[in-house]
């Protein structure tokens, strides 16, 4: 990392000039021996987000930072709508990745014995991996119904409770959809897999909370030493996939109708306020709110598995968030206030008490962030600060962040090494293919616990709780 | 993009270590071969293709001013067809014509999902742009990022 000065302990900046056309300087929010995890590709990545044209203050990178696409992961950058552009390179291709916890009030040493049978019927009830299809045969309607609505739509359907929807961003269902920017190719892609986990990273984890750091805030997400959680990380699946495809395509022939000089085709974008702008954001917010449905179907089934064993349980949402997409957010630059389109590309809104964003059961103190780790690592809790509007537009990182390909992964380890060493910790795991599991060793992340300890040092989010897994499905 | 190989060592193609996701370039003679080559090391970075018979066979058609954009959509289109049709391919062939703008015309074979028998290694999301790249320098070379 040549070039880059060191501003505080857990900041470092990609001066102007680090490349050509930037047009604000680049932070990147790492401990010192974080920073030896980030690769030269991610620093040229942030620098390439700075020259796009209207961005504010900053093109960031949060802790978890690594190489991405376009943005890297965890890239946060925010454009002035007078002047901004939008780019699904600050979103990504699976929008509205995020990650749901659920609170049981079952404590662990009555779960514990059967974290097995858990598991494995979770891992029946919730289709997963590769070319999985869904429970619940959408009809092209409804799928566009889950466009519009999101979570709201899966509750009307019958799956969650209304009280669901205001523990989740955005309650669940973004305004803005646009199902008319939706190809029939999108929706081919996203209708048989509308209640699926998917592969890869995603997963659906049992956890206990091992360790909680702030007694009064856990109190407020309802949150105990040695409770049950379940934590859902996935996201819009093919649909979401298929929308970035074809707005990218659009975009692409955008940047040179309107002659916009971009270092990197994913940076593809369009000026906000143009047709092809306005059409990717209602393209990506179907997408959006199809990933709320999606976790909102897949949160119904773990509550019906829980209830199958443990009839009197109740699985209430903690938060559900959004790691993957860009939003209209008011923040306040230079002492204005003003519109700006924030794009979170592996980065999680970690909002304070002062926003009015945040649900009423938690305005006190601020929202639940959430950040999960690897398959063997801890999960974290944070509460969102109002600090991190004026250091990153309120936002935090996403989880662990990768440090070995996957390619490396797989010669590395077998996925049946990567089971016994887990269950050796006691950690029960079934996936659909070994090779996913050897991909997804605990080994390729970052350790979890010190990319949550930078965010907490830098005062944007604040640690409430860890969670240890104790069973994983994966795809 | 440099590839000093001479024509009698060109491989097909290879892969590139990256982080995240999956990076490779791929070769040809002419740019049908580059293409059905890619469409090779994008369906190998998914499923091991000594494990698929090409029972079935599927036919791409599409149109663009620009190659790279064509190759783009090309690669796009396989990761569609996997998705919706639930099928695996390992044979690629591309015709492509030239007259203002470019046609390709692509047949693929492969057949039905069996998870049995087909051990994935990867679930390709999309074809990213990010340093996509189709180049001629002693073979015609593309480069791609695929989003896994």
């Amino acid at each position: 990392m040549a070039d880059i000065n060191k501003i505080n302990d857990n900041t470092y900046e990609v001066p102007i000039g680090y490349r050509p056309g930037m047009r604000v300087p680049g932070r990147i929010f790492v401990s010192a021996a974080l920073r030896e995890m980030v690769e030269p590709g991610t620093v040229d990545q942030v620098a390439n987000v700075a020259t796009l044209p209207g961005i504010v203050k900053y093109s960031m990178a949060m802790p978890d930072a690594h190489l991405g696409y376009g943005f890297p992961i965890g890239g946060v950058a925010a454009f002035r709508e007078d002047g901004g552009v939008i780019s699904p390179g600050g979103v990504g291709f699976d929008i509205n990745c995020g990650v749901r916890l659920l609170r049981s009030d079952l404590e662990a040493k009555s779960v514990q014995p059967l974290i097995n049978t858990l598991i494995n019927a979770l891992f029946e009830a919730v289709p997963s991996g590769l070319g999985a299809t869904g429970r619940l045969h959408a009809t092209d309607k409804q799928l566009t119904e889950a466009f519009i609505s999101g979570s709201k739509w899966a509750v009307e359907e019958g799956y969650g409770f209304e009280a669901d929807l205001t523990h989740c961003e955005e309650n669940g269902h973004m305004p803005g959809a646009d199902p008319a920017q939706v190809s029939v190719r999108a929706r081919k892609r996203g209708r048989p897999q509308l209640g699926t986990l998917g592969s890869g990273n995603h997963f659906l984890e049992i956890q206990r909370v091992e360790e909680i750091f702030d007694e009064e805030v856990a109190k407020k997400f309802g949150l105990f030493k040695g409770q049950i959680t379940v934590m859902i990380h996935c996201g819009s699946r093919g649909a979401g996939h298929q929308i970035c495809t074809d707005h990218l395509e659009v975009l692409s022939k955008a940047v040179k109708k309107y002659n916009i000089d971009i270092p990197d085709k994913q940076l593809a974008c369009a000026p906000l306020g143009s047709p092809e702008a306005d059409s990717y954001f209602g393209g990506m917010v179907c997408a959006a709110n199809y990933a709320w449905a999606n976790r909102h179907i897949i949160a119904h089934w773990t509550r019906e598995v829980f209830n199958r064993y443990f009839p009197d349980a109740n699985l209430d949402l903690v938060y559900d968030v959004a790691h993957n997409v860009a939003k209209i957010e008011e923040h306040d630059v230079d002492g204005k206030r003003e519109r700006l389109y924030v794009h979170r590309k592996g980065a999680t809104r970690a909002f304070g008490p002062s926003r009015s964003e945040v649900p009423e059961a938690y305005r006190k103190v601020g929202q639940p962030v959430l950040i999960p780790g690897s398959m063997g690592t801890p999960s974290y809790v944070l509460c969102g600060n109002d600090r991190a509007l004026s250091v990153t537009f309120g936002s935090a990182c996403h989880g662990a962040g990768r440090v070995m390909s996957r390619s490396q992964a797989i010669r590395s380890f077998t996925g049946k090494d990567v089971q016994a060493a887990l269950n050796r910790e006691g950690i029960v795991v079934r996936a659909t293919s070994p090779n996913m599991l050897a991909e997804e060793a605990p080994q390729v992340y970052k350790p979890s616990g010190d990319v949550v300890d930078v965010v907490h040092n830098l005062g944007i989010a604040t640690k409430v709780a860890k969670l240890v897994p104790l069973g994983v499905s994966k795809g | 993009m440099s590839s000093a190989r001479n024509n009698n060592e060109m491989i097909p193609f290879e892969y590139l270590e990256h982080t995240a996701d999956v990076k490779f370039r791929a070769f040809g003679h002419s740019p049908e071969e580059m293409l059905a080559n890619a469409a090779s090391a994008l369906f190998k970075a998914m499923v091991d293709p000594a494990t698929i018979q090409a029972k079935e066979s599927w036919k791409v058609e599409l149109e663009d001013e620009d190659l790279e954009t064509l190759a783009y959509r090309w690669l796009s289109e396989i990761v569609f067809l996997f998705e919706t049709e639930s099928a695996v391919f390992s044979t690629f062939t591309v015709l492509l014509k030239e007259n203002g703008t470019w046609k390709l015309q692509g047949e693929i074979g492969g057949e039905r999902i069996d998870l049995e028998r087909h051990a994935f290694e990867n679930e390709v999301k999309a074809v990213t742009m990010h340093q996509f790249q189709v180049k001629k320098n002693d073979h015609w070379c593309l480069q791609a990022i695929l989003d896994v």
